[in-house]
């Protein structure tokens, strides 16, 4: 045993030395490999995090929205439907909902507005995102003005900014009063803009979903199911963010497939070669040819996952901040919790280490079985 | 005496796996710790009656995907295209592809 494990040791001794001949093209091989492996797996840890917060927030979510729509538009609800729903068997409660968006020009940002189900502000006063805190400069005490429906301006006392750990749920949001938030809007106060049902049991949500549809066919119901299905679907293979990452991946991978399996250069042609005419085994050569991508594979795999890691928990994820900000003026900052699936890293190091490990391997296998002389001419 | 490049490489293999491992260890605690910091949030989507994630606010239809519907991002003309970013990089709610018939 201590002489396989010294046998291997040398022979590692050798490929690393091998590859130190080879400096400038082995590390540039190196970095590239290990920024393939870190931005793959900065986003799949950045989507996986992102999707099992969403799981566990959104179960809280109302059961069913109903929303109302006009020649395939959006149409405030009215309140009297509510009375009808609520006689459906099964449904608990049916809330109006008021929420809307606000857009601050001064500021090009959108706000959401919001009528809170349980603790609204009083009328006159707010409570607002940090998002909006910290964009605005605006805090507890300060009086903040929105321009209304008619143009005129409201002023608002702010009461309370929302804690800055919700940011994912609550970085755009203005909780007001249902007086205020009539009188801002212009929404008559017999409408809303959906109702929000509770029901109390998982299975109906379909049959009452029917039901609803059925009695106003001119609305939309949501179910929590599909809350949730939109959330785990959000970042999926389809998605454009991960269309665009992964086929760059993949590209970089083909090259580095094609540049290994096309064939060896002269100069490693010429050294295993003269290992064959030294003596080694084709044995020997492959064991060194898988040490060598090994070494390289290995090291930058552990090197990319660690780096996604930090980048995604303790950066909060800043190099992909651009392109998830888009046009948005109000982004919140991603302190996810790190959810890991160890399913992916697993995918993730069978996809980047094992294909390099024998693509290394299968060119080496045919020069090493040919004659070294023929090899070293 | 200088050491052997393979000690050199399995220390720095060995010291990345326990990198590794303590990662893995982070965030199985963090994980564990995380359960007040979502009973507050869990309050708050239950209070304010939440039914997505504030992300994109550029955009109605990627601010509140799973309200939003198959026309929206398209709403501005008969023939205009979606034209936010956001709109671009996230995949549409599933609930909004199901074919009702077989189209073709």
């Amino acid at each position: 045993m201590p002489n396989l494990i010294e046998r291997q040791r040398h022979i590692i001794d050798f490929t690393l030395s091998s590859l130190l001949r080879r400096k400038g093209k082995n590390c540039a091989l190196l970095l590239v490999y290990t920024l393939i492996v870190f931005i793959l797996a900065s986003v799949l840890f950045f989507t996986h995090a992102l999707k099992r917060e969403a799981a566990l927030l959104l179960n809280e979510a109302p059961e069913i929205i109903v929303q109302r729509t006009l020649a395939g538009r959006y149409q405030t609800i009215p309140i009297a439907w509510s009375d009808r729903i609520l006689k459906i068997n099964g449904v608990i409660s049916v809330r109006p909902r008021l929420w809307g968006y606000h857009f601050d020009s001064a500021f090009k940002a959108n706000y959401t507005l919001t009528v809170p189900a349980g603790n609204p502000p009083q009328q006159g006063s707010i409570d607002i995102g940090s998002g909006i805190s910290m964009m605005r400069g605006a805090n507890r005490g300060d009086i903040i003005a929105f321009t209304g429906h008619d143009g005129i301006p409201r002023s608002f006392k702010i009461r309370n900014i929302l804690e800055h750990e919700s940011q994912l749920l609550a970085n755009d949001l203005i909780l007001l009063s249902e007086e205020d938030y009539r009188d801002f809007t212009g929404i008559p106060a017999d409408q809303a803009t959906d109702l929000a049902l509770r029901v109390r049991n998982s299975r109906e949500y379909g049959i009452i979903a029917e039901k609803i549809t059925r009695i106003y066919p001119d609305t939309r119901p949501i179910v929590r199911t599909e809350i949730l299905r939109t959330y785990d679907a959000l970042f999926g293979w389809r998605s454009g963010l991960l269309i665009v990452i992964f086929s760059a991946a993949i590209l970089a991978f083909v090259i580095f497939a094609w540049e290994k399996a096309t064939g060896l250069s002269a100069e490693e042609r010429r050294e295993i070669g003269i290992l064959k005419a030294v003596g080694w085994e084709t044995s020997d050569i492959l064991l060194m040819k898988f040490w060598e991508g090994t070494v390289i594979s290995l090291t930058a795999f552990l090197v990319g996952i660690i780096l996604a890691y930090l980048h995604v928990f303790f950066t909060s994820s800043a190099l992909f901040a651009p392109v998830l900000k888009g046009w948005s003026t109000l982004y919140p900052a991603f302190p996810l919790t790190p959810f890991l699936d160890l399913g992916q890293v697993a995918t993730l190091f069978f996809l980047t280490v094992v294909p390099y490990t024998i693509t290394t391997i299968v060119p080496s296998w045919r020069a090493a079985t040919i004659d070294p002389d023929a090899v070293m001419r | 005496m200088a050491l052997r490049r393979s000690t050199i490489f399995l220390r720095t293999v060995a010291g990345l796996v326990l990198l590794l491992a303590m990662i893995f260890l982070h965030a199985s605690n963090e994980v564990r710790t995380s359960g007040p910091l979502f009973a507050r949030k869990n309050a708050l989507v239950r209070q304010l009656e939440l039914t997505d994630l504030s992300i994109f606010t550029e955009a109605t239809y990627t601010r509140h995907l799973s309200m939003a519907d198959i026309s929206t991002p398209f709403q501005d003309a008969q023939m205009s295209l979606d034209h936010f970013p956001s709109g671009a990089l996230v995949e549409p709610p599933p609930h909004l592809l199901r074919n009702h018939a077989q189209l073709d």
